[in-house]
């Protein structure tokens, strides 16, 4: 089968200062890879990269996505070709509903394939699916988009967007950060939920507990801006125990 | 494919889709200004002397006096006021009160201004029905549902109609909230002013449906003066919204008009205002000079004013909705929105008097600004010796969208009143790139991103309004900003 995502020689980085220096990682459809990493590594920037963040360059090489030339479309082009980013940081938008958010990138998305909008009746009745799936209870859809949100609660509606949105790939970066069991315990479900033989997705993290819970196919050990070791869970079981200077490239 | 022309016609329609014109015969009056023209537009008007005494007073008031020029407003340009037709109306007006024009209904019909009944009567929802005073240039065209509305007693028609049909009604009231020479555009306005809504809601009455005038500008080389005035009577409540455009023209055309109203003791009157008036090229080309003075006086005990506007339009913006609050606990609020883009400025605000005990007031303003443009919130809150107890509450925020705009804040306070509590708040924030990444993540281009983030900050506004004018509004935001960003 056809990879999904090809990162070939993968040069990044902000300001000026390179960060990436040379990635190279292949995703087939239905693969859930993680990045594993030290602070520092390039974890996010790889992220950001992906996502297609204007304030980080591509200084080399290349990334394909579906066959397409990832690096020359914008991010919203990359969001309806389906990616999707788990924000470590999400960011707060005063005013706006989550309803009202979900709504406009809903029909974004469906605008941009020719479809008409989604039936309010329609919308309405997948908002209360997804809101249930991540355990949001019914004045969730009303609150301000992540304003006064406490860190789980805003893991949560990262992971509660990624359901709405149905990504074929997800990259969620450091989305178990700061997380108690039991939220991490939803974002699982939710990667868990999403896995089929179409749909990827990298894990970005730097903890073994969100990969126990979702098995990931492969496991990468990102350091000082370059891929040092791939394997399988073996990697993330030995960093767990010895740590990242264990892991040499 | 489109040709480039299209596409570029397309452009400059999603721009400002109001920019049409009617073609239309239409009468006007020579150009220019002096007690003869003030007695033909007078004649035209089949006016009372009364009328024409209080014009021509306001006129001689009128020429001692000279522009402010205190706004931040360093594109007004010098008006000349010679230079300006001051009456043109449709050939069909003396045909009234028979049927709309249909090239006049076409137009409203394209703007979205139901100024026909059937199509609404013939509706399910009588409660979502609203009665249109529909102004063409300088005379109201049509205004609907007055049977429905003079069983409740309610009067709602032109401003002209009033002067006719309830004389003792308008000279009781006429000039008492804005007085002739408050000052020189409103002197102006009552020396010319050419129609406008009158509404009189009688005691105890709570009008059935939303009431609304639309103000429309047509001719070229003219402005439009006019003048409405509302009166609530005790007890009596009414929501009342105001919607204006204009075509496209590379010259500035002038509206100076004057709204009153009157609020006695237990009436409540809500005024929303959502005013697209043409605001110009994205070169700062042409554009309505708009400059009006609005004021309500909340004269009974209890009573309450509240105004909403979203100002969108407009080359300049020079307007400060104001209430005087008189009656012993009575309560006023001022909410607005003003997006300035291209080169675009407004200055606006509102001033809240207070005069009676226990009187409160509440400011929430929201300032957006892009491109060129200048944006300035200027207030006056004032609470006089006899104030006590009276509370004011203000918040002025604003948006910056881009590195070439300004947004300032000139907020008064004068608290004569050792028992009046004034309490004033101000931020000023940026559309931040990580707003629009995470927007644009979620598959939002970037004019929706703009968009959904302008409307969250102004939600506290656009939530005042009544739905239907809620949703124009939040378009108009996110049109009216299109090309501000890149």
């Amino acid at each position: 089968m056809d990879n999904l995502l090809e990162i070939r020689d993968l040069h990044a980085g902000i300001e000026g200062k390179e960060i990436l220096h040379g990635i190279n990682l292949t995703i087939k459809p239905g693969e859930v890879h993680a990045v594993m990493g030290p602070n520092g590594a390039g974890k996010s920037t790889l992220s950001a990269v992906l996502a297609g963040r204007p304030d980080y360059s591509v200084t080399g090489g290349s990334i394909t996505f579906s066959g397409q030339d990832l690096l020359a479309m914008s991010p919203e082009e990359r969001s309806w070709a389906g990616i999707f980013l788990s924000f470590q940081y999400p960011i707060e938008i005063p005013g706006v509903s989550i309803t009202s958010f979900m709504k406009a990138a809903v029909n974004a998305r469906r605008k941009a394939k020719g479809e008409p909008e989604m039936a309010p009746a329609q919308f309405l009745k997948l908002l209360k699916e997804k809101m249930a799936f991540v355990k949001m209870k019914g004045e969730f859809a009303k609150r301000e988009v992540n304003v006064g949100f406490s860190g789980g609660e805003k893991k949560r509606n990262e992971i509660f967007q990624m359901a709405m949105l149905d990504p074929v790939f997800s990259i969620l970066d450091e989305t178990d950060s700061g997380l108690d069991v039991d939220a991490l315990k939803i974002v699982a479900d939710g990667v868990n939920a999403m896995r089929s033989p179409e749909k990827s997705a990298i894990i970005i993290t730097h903890y073994k507990h969100l990969l126990e819970l979702v098995t990931p196919d492969v496991v990468h050990v990102l350091k000082d801006g370059k891929i040092i070791a791939t394997g399988g869970m073996e990697l993330a079981d030995k960093i767990e125990n010895q740590g990242f200077d264990s892991i040499n490239g | 494919m489109l040709e480039e022309k299209d596409i570029l016609a397309s452009a400059v329609e999603k721009e400002y889709s109001e920019g049409f014109v009617t073609d239309i015969e239409q009468e006007f009056i020579p150009k220019g200004l002096d007690e003869d023209i003030i007695k033909m537009i007078s004649a035209k008007k089949d006016e009372p002397g009364w009328l024409l005494e209080f014009r021509l007073e306001a006129f001689r008031k009128w020429k001692t006096m000279t522009p402010p020029k205190w706004g931040h407003l360093s594109r007004l340009p010098e008006i000349d006021f010679q230079d300006i037709i001051y009456y043109a109306a449709p050939k069909s007006d003396k045909d009234r009160p028979k049927e709309i024009d249909p090239a006049l209904q076409e137009t409203f019909d394209k703007l979205g201004i139901p100024v026909g009944e059937r199509e609404v009567l013939a509706g399910v929802k009588p409660k979502d029905t609203v009665a249109v005073d529909a102004v063409f240039d300088s005379v109201s065209v049509s205004t609907t549902f007055r049977k429905t509305l003079a069983e409740k007693g309610i009067i709602f028609c032109s401003f002209n109609e009033a002067v006719h049909n309830h004389p003792d009604l308008v000279r009781k009231y006429l000039a008492t909230v804005v007085p002739v020479g408050d000052n020189f555009y409103a002197a102006l306005n009552s020396a010319v002013f050419s129609d406008g809504s009158f509404c009189y809601i009688p005691k105890g009455v709570k009008c059935p449906m939303d009431l609304s005038s639309y103000f429309r500008i047509n001719a070229s080389g003219t402005g439009q003066f006019e003048r409405t005035l509302i009166i609530a009577d005790e007890g009596a409540s009414v929501s009342y919204m105001e919607g204006c455009t204009a075509p496209m023209r590379d010259e500035n055309q002038l509206h100076a008009a004057v709204v009153e109203i009157i609020v006695e003791k237990d009436a409540d009157v809500r005024y929303s205002t959502v005013q697209n008036w043409y605001p110009g090229d994205s070169q700062g080309r042409g554009g309505i000079l708009n400059l009006v003075t609005k004021r309500g006086l909340c004269r009974g005990e209890n009573s309450h004013l509240s105004w909403t506007q979203v100002e969108t339009g407009s080359a300049i913006t020079w307007k400060y909705p104001s209430t005087i609050l008189m009656g012993d606990n009575s309560t006023s609020e001022f909410y607005s929105v003003a997006l300035t883009n291209n080169y675009q400025q407004a200055d606006t605000g509102t001033k809240m008097i207070h005069i009676g005990r226990n009187t409160r007031s509440r400011i929430v303003s929201k300032g957006i600004s892009a491109g060129h443009s200048e944006n300035s919130y200027r207030g006056l809150v004032r609470m006089n010796p006899g104030a006590s107890k009276a509370r004011n509450f203000s918040q002025c925020d604003s948006l910056l969208i881009g590195s070439r705009c300004g947004a300032h804040t000139f907020p008064v306070i004068r608290n004569m009143c050792p028992t009046a509590i004034v309490e004033h708040e101000a931020t000023t924030s940026r559309i931040s790139e990580d707003q629009l990444f995470y927007c644009n993540q979620r598959g939002l281009g970037p004019e929706d991103a703009v968009g959904l983030i302008v409307g969250g900050y102004a939600r506290e506004v656009l939530s005042r309004l009544p739905m239907e004018f809620a949703v124009e509004a939040q378009k108009l935001l996110s049109v009216n900003l299109e090309g501000s960003i890149g």
